[in-house]
């Protein structure tokens, strides 16, 4: 770190990039504490296991959508579709190959990469509107297959018959969720670290030079369409990995993993958490299932009514608007307990 | 083969009535209304709820629930929709999403989750041959009537003043805007007649179609397929989309049901990654 802060003073343009691109890779401190208390987690709240699971597998879920939507600025209205095969994969890979759980979700997740590639070039042309209707209906077609190719996916009745073998051959996936807790919440850390990796890297910062102004970009050099490809397959592969985490944990696949709702949830929740900064996913996911466990004590069925209310009340506020007194109000906060840097929360774009 | 081509036109012609409402909202101001369906709905449930509590007379009842889609696109509008208008695509899809979750829960709590059924009168119900070809009397209907509108809109957008300044305001709002046309008060009539048709659309498809709480989201689609398809440039391009579609859905619905509704995808797909801009759209 000492050579790199030397470079910035005294060396070349590209090593004072190499600088930045390595100050704003460091592991915060909030950060660190973050995923202590998220580790830390399991242990301290047992009963809860099987929430806290849905709640990682949501929040990886959210992170892949927010590679492409925070990052990259592709509106999804389909995400759904990779997740869904990612499930399907890891369910029909249980069931007729083998119940190992880590070669399941390597599978489901390859999986989901194939698919997200081939559909990326559809993702490429026209505006906002035709990427809108491109994945919504890539999501809805692969729900009709699942939905008709009753025989090998149970079709509206959902796949049934999985059965995931012990992790390491020693941990089994029981009633009490504490294997599937701490499974996802691994899984969910060793993805999140390449993300931030790669959203710190040249790479990163090409795709939101894309976002920002795709036309720019080109002119100065950079592959848009590849990053695009690149980029998508990748967000598919995350996807993916949340889905094949789904079935396992819950040894069900049911058609709505193809659901609209389930495309439309995840956008409002990275929409709510922050886009373009990787922990909004995970604030998104966690007040999400929180409100959600506690709105369906009451009234179960309308739930997606107080979801509307919220997307609309937050459209009318300003998206911009909330996150901005959010942050400032983080701010405020690092700054009143420390004398560092305030970290956390600040930059929500 | 006929009759599937004639239910192919009607269902065609029903589904232009819903969407053309969206295409001149996406034409227009540049909205993306995944709400619109909650308007078609709306219309329905009023046709429903007078018929069968009421005993209102069936053709009473489409006027009706033109107005009332109308009136409560009108208010949404002017109220909600006009806000957002400059925001970025996402804030739409939010917001419309939001708008159609909230409709689709709140009828489920008014009216319950069951299908509706509308009783037609009499006189609407059964077939009648025609050189052989069986024909339904309510298919035959709903040609004649949704023909009409689309006559109707076609020569209000044509030929009258108030047509001349919307394809103004659609081709460029600035322009049309420093010419001293009244953009917004056009857009919010637009937006109210469109809701309206759709409203009306729903009343007529409710037989057709079914109707139920989750009438927004499974037709969504459709709509979005006769826009994006169609085009926004004029009413001639979400026509003969709206009657592909339905000719296409009915055939292979009636041909390859194991198929279900994949060709239709799979076909917009196509032609979007084709034609980006809808099959009939001039390059910009």
């Amino acid at each position: 770190m000492a050579d790199a802060v030397d470079a910035a003073t005294t060396g070349s343009a590209a090593a004072r990039v190499g600088a930045t691109l390595a100050a704003a890779h460091r592991p915060r401190r909030a950060e660190i504490v973050f995923w202590l208390l998220v580790f830390v987690a399991p242990l301290a709240l047992p009963r809860h296991a099987l929430l806290g699971n849905e709640i990682a597998i949501l929040a990886l879920f959210a992170l892949s959508l927010d590679l492409i939507l925070g990052y990259a600025g592709i509106v999804s209205l389909g995400h759904a579709a990779f997740f869904g095969v990612g499930a399907y994969t890891a369910g029909l890979f249980a069931k007729h190959v083998t119940g190992d759980p880590l070669a399941g979700l390597a599978v489901a997740a390859g999986a989901a990469t194939l698919v997200g590639f081939a559909t990326s070039f559809l993702v490429l042309r026209g505006t906002d509107l035709t990427r809108l209707m491109v994945t919504l209906g890539v999501a809805l077609m692969l729900g009709e297959i699942a939905n008709r190719a009753a025989g090998i996916t149970g079709g509206a009745d959902g796949l049934q018959g999985v059965a995931i073998a012990p992790l390491f051959g020693r941990f089994a996936f029981d009633l009490t969720g504490h294997t599937a807790f701490a499974y996802s919440l691994s899984v969910l850390f060793v993805l999140f670290l390449a993300a931030r990796r790669l959203v710190h890297s040249p790479f990163g910062i090409s795709l939101r030079a894309i976002r920002d102004n795709p036309l720019r970009a080109a002119a100065i050099g950079i592959p848009v369409n590849r990053r695009l490809v690149a980029v998508y397959t990748i967000a598919a592969t995350y996807a993916g990995a949340a889905g094949a985490l789904l079935a396992q944990t819950t040894q069900f696949v049911s058609l709505d993993a193809l659901a609209f709702e389930r495309s439309a949830d995840v956008l409002l929740l990275v929409v709510i958490g922050g886009t373009g900064y990787l922990y909004g996913g995970f604030i998104g996911a966690l007040v999400f299932k929180l409100a959600q466990e506690g709105f369906a004590g009451l009234t179960p069925q309308y739930w997606h009514f107080w979801v509307g209310l919220v997307l609309v009340v937050l459209v009318l506020i300003g998206r911009d608007r909330l996150h901005g007194a959010a942050a400032r109000l983080l701010a405020r906060a690092a700054r009143a307990t420390t004398r560092s840097p305030a970290s956390g929360g600040a930059e929500t774009r | 083969m006929l009759t599937i081509l004639f239910d192919g036109v009607a269902y065609g012609m029903l589904m232009f009535v819903l969407a053309v409402g969206l295409s001149v909202t996406l034409g227009l101001m540049n909205f993306v209304n995944l709400a619109h369906g909650a308007f078609a709905m709306a219309g329905g449930y009023v046709t429903v709820v007078l018929m069968n509590r009421y005993g209102v007379p069936f053709l009473a009842c489409l006027p009706l629930a033109f107005i009332a889609a109308a009136l409560l696109g009108l208010v949404l509008e002017r109220t909600l929709y006009r806000r957002l208008y400059e925001r970025p695509h996402l804030d739409h899809v939010l917001f419309s999403i939001g708008i159609v979750f909230m409709a689709v829960a709140a009828v489920d709590w008014v009216m319950g989750s069951s299908q509706q059924n509308l009783r037609l009168p009499p006189w609407l119900s059964g077939r009648f041959d025609v050189f052989g070809v069986g024909v339904g009397r309510y298919r035959a209907f709903l040609i004649a009537v949704c023909g009409l509108l689309v006559i109707t809109l076609e020569l209000a957008v044509a030929r009258t003043r108030f047509g001349s300044r919307l394809r103004a305001a659609v081709d460029d709002r600035r322009v049309a805007r420093g010419l001293g046309i009244p953009v917004d008060t056009i857009f919010a009539a637009t937006f109210a007649v469109g809701s309206g048709l759709a409203g009306l659309g729903g009343a007529m498809g409710a037989e057709l179609l079914g109707l139920d709480p989750t009438f927004p989201l499974k037709f969504m689609i459709y709509f979005l397929i006769v826009v994006a398809v169609g085009g926004t440039s004029g009413l001639v391009g979400p026509f003969v989309a709206a009657l592909l579609l339905g000719v296409a859905d009915v055939a292979g619905k009636y041909y390859a049901p194991a198929f279900g509704a994949f060709a239709i995808y799979t076909v917009m797909i196509a032609i979007l990654l084709l034609r980006p801009q809808g099959l009939f759209a001039r390059p910009r």
